[in-house]
């Protein structure tokens, strides 16, 4: 599944939901099935900054793919995480760096998210793309 | 007991639907519900009298003050004036003069903080702030203790969420150069007993500064009674516009202080070599000041004034009773400094769940609550949680939206499950 697949499928997923309760709901069960981060990667080195719930984000190259782990103390950034994570994860590390980042305010959600200090969805969504621009590099 | 409240509750019902309309804030609605906002401890709404005083203000009048001859500028001056006698009333201040306008509590604290400890703070002195205290009544004075080589004590809390005086008694000593407390706890909402806190300290000769920001919209403020030393508030969280807020400080302290901003209609005399500064109180007001939100200010006291702070501080305190009856029916929460002694703020969480996440789901039944640290981090290292949810209360809530938040609470439980 490419990137712009992943994004259509969430997006998809998202439109059959009309009460904002179902939405979260979902993104709750979602959270319950993150890959979670190793305890031993749930360090500050991987602590996102700028959460008022903490998010750890663990970035890993297999084959040229980057893949991502994540977990977090709130269950509704955790099922944020889940989110941009199983729209990114698992894709070579360009292609994360290129991809579009505004299907998140298509599945409306980020109406009842502020962008800032509460739930880290923009410093996760910029951490994983400096992940990809470093991998990327690396390559 | 609780029959007297809901009677009582129930009697002013119209007054505050009167009230209500006097907002028209709180008639929006988020998502087709409607807007229950209590997140007052943050910042109030404001009234149309405010609103129109703040409109008229710039439609009429608006020009610099102080040093114009034409009319307007006379006008605006004579407006910004007074605005300051009517805050020196407000708080029962002996002058205008002692009254400076600032952007906030927070520049009044920093104003102090620099001013005071410039002159007064040596190497090895001291200066006691609280565990409770928000950051802006805490960075200002660990920053000033930086800069000298003082040492900051805190008055520790007990687990009611007051703060232990025995233990602030022992921390009083030669080396202490001030004192500074806020009144209220903006987290908490528990009334600190700063009567005793500056009747110790003055025993000792040590000056007392009080941070208002989260007292003034709730309780009857008179400096001259209180004996402090400083007074700080914001206009904002007393349903005055952001941007303006007050200093209050005993004139023969004020007027030893040095200025630490510069420029406008704080200079006396400007020369090559020396300046000289104005007298009280614009020696302390650099640049040009926040006219439009001085008169926004004193248009936010006398709608205060005119619904009565009597009045304010019973139906406040009714509300704060029910609100806190009703949350400790509810299983799995805990709730901080759970006493009588505080204003309607709230502060908790539901066991094993995340304020955020509570915080979130309560905005999508139209419920605007604080959650995180509420910029008291000391505090929560203390009490060794991350955060809390926050509800704080206003004089035009209601026993309605009360009921509602509760039953959204209890909801939003059910789903974290």
């Amino acid at each position: 599944m490419t990137i712009e697949d992943n994004i259509q499928s969430i997006k998809d997923q998202f439109s059959q939901f009309d009460d904002w309760l179902d939405k979260y709901n979902y993104l709750i069960e979602l959270g319950k099935e993150l890959p979670l981060i190793e305890t031993k990667n749930k360090t500050e080195d991987y602590l996102i900054k700028g959460c008022q719930s903490r998010v750890w984000l663990y970035p890993e190259i297999k084959e040229g793919k980057l893949y991502f782990t994540a977990d977090s103390d709130a269950v509704i950034t955790k099922g944020l995480a889940a989110l941009v994570i199983s729209v990114f994860s698992g894709n070579p590390p360009a292609e994360i760096f290129n991809a579009p980042t505004d299907f998140i305010n298509e599945i409306g959600l980020t109406e009842h998210l502020s962008p800032t200090r509460s739930n880290g969805l923009v410093s996760m969504l910029k951490q994983i793309k400096l992940y990809a621009f470093a991998f990327q590099s690396k390559i | 007991m609780n029959e007297h409240i809901n009677n009582k509750l129930v009697s002013y019902k119209d007054k505050i639907k009167a009230i209500r309309k006097d907002f028209p804030i709180l008639d929006i609605r988020l998502d087709n519900k409607p807007l229950v906002y209590f997140d007052n401890a943050a910042t109030t709404q404001k009234p149309q009298q405010v609103l129109n005083a703040v409109a008229d203000y710039y439609n009429t009048t608006n020009s610099n003050v102080h040093r114009g001859v034409h009319r307007l500028s006379n006008q605006a001056t004579t407006l910004f004036e007074e605005a300051r006698k009517t805050v020196a009333e407000f708080i029962n201040a002996g002058e205008a003069e002692e009254i400076i306008f600032t952007r906030g509590t927070t520049e009044s604290i920093n104003l102090v903080a620099w001013s005071f400890c410039e002159l007064f703070l040596n190497q090895g002195d001291e200066i006691i702030v609280s565990e409770l205290d928000h950051h802006s009544n805490f960075v200002p004075w660990q920053m000033a203790c930086k800069r000298k080589k003082a040492t900051l004590k805190f008055i520790p809390i007990l687990p009611s969420g007051q703060l232990d005086l025995n233990k602030f008694e022992e921390l009083l000593s030669e080396k202490t150069k001030i004192v500074a407390v806020g009144h209220v706890s903006n987290t908490l909402g528990t009334i600190n007993d700063i009567e005793s806190i500056i009747e110790l300290s003055h025993r000792r000769n040590i000056p007392v500064f009080i941070d208002g920001a989260q007292s003034a919209p709730h309780l009857k403020i008179d400096v001259k009674r209180l004996d402090c030393d400083f007074y700080a508030f914001s206009g904002h969280k007393m349903y005055a516009p952001m941007g303006i807020g007050v200093l209050y400080g005993k004139k023969e302290i004020l007027q030893k202080l040095i200025p630490y901003q510069f420029g406008g209609e704080m200079v006396e005399t400007v020369g090559f070599d020396d300046t000289t500064f104005n007298q009280l109180p614009y020696k302390f007001e650099a640049g040009t000041p926040n006219v439009g939100g001085a008169v926004g200010l004193e248009a936010a006291i006398k709608y205060i004034n005119s619904i009565d702070r009597d009045f304010i501080f019973e139906y406040e305190n009714l509300l704060k009773d029910y609100t806190s009856r009703r949350l400790n029916q509810i299983e799995d929460l805990d709730l901080l400094a759970n006493i009588e002694n505080k204003v309607g703020v709230f502060s908790f969480n539901v066991k094993n769940q995340h304020n955020y996440d509570v915080g979130v789901l309560l905005d999508n039944f139209g419920i605007c609550v604080r959650t995180g640290t509420h910029c008291t981090q000391p505090l929560m290292q203390k009490l060794n949680i991350l955060g809390t949810v926050r509800a704080s209360l206003s004089f035009y809530n209601t026993v309605e939206e009360v009921d509602f938040f509760i039953e959204s609470l209890k909801k939003v439980i059910s789903i974290l499950k």
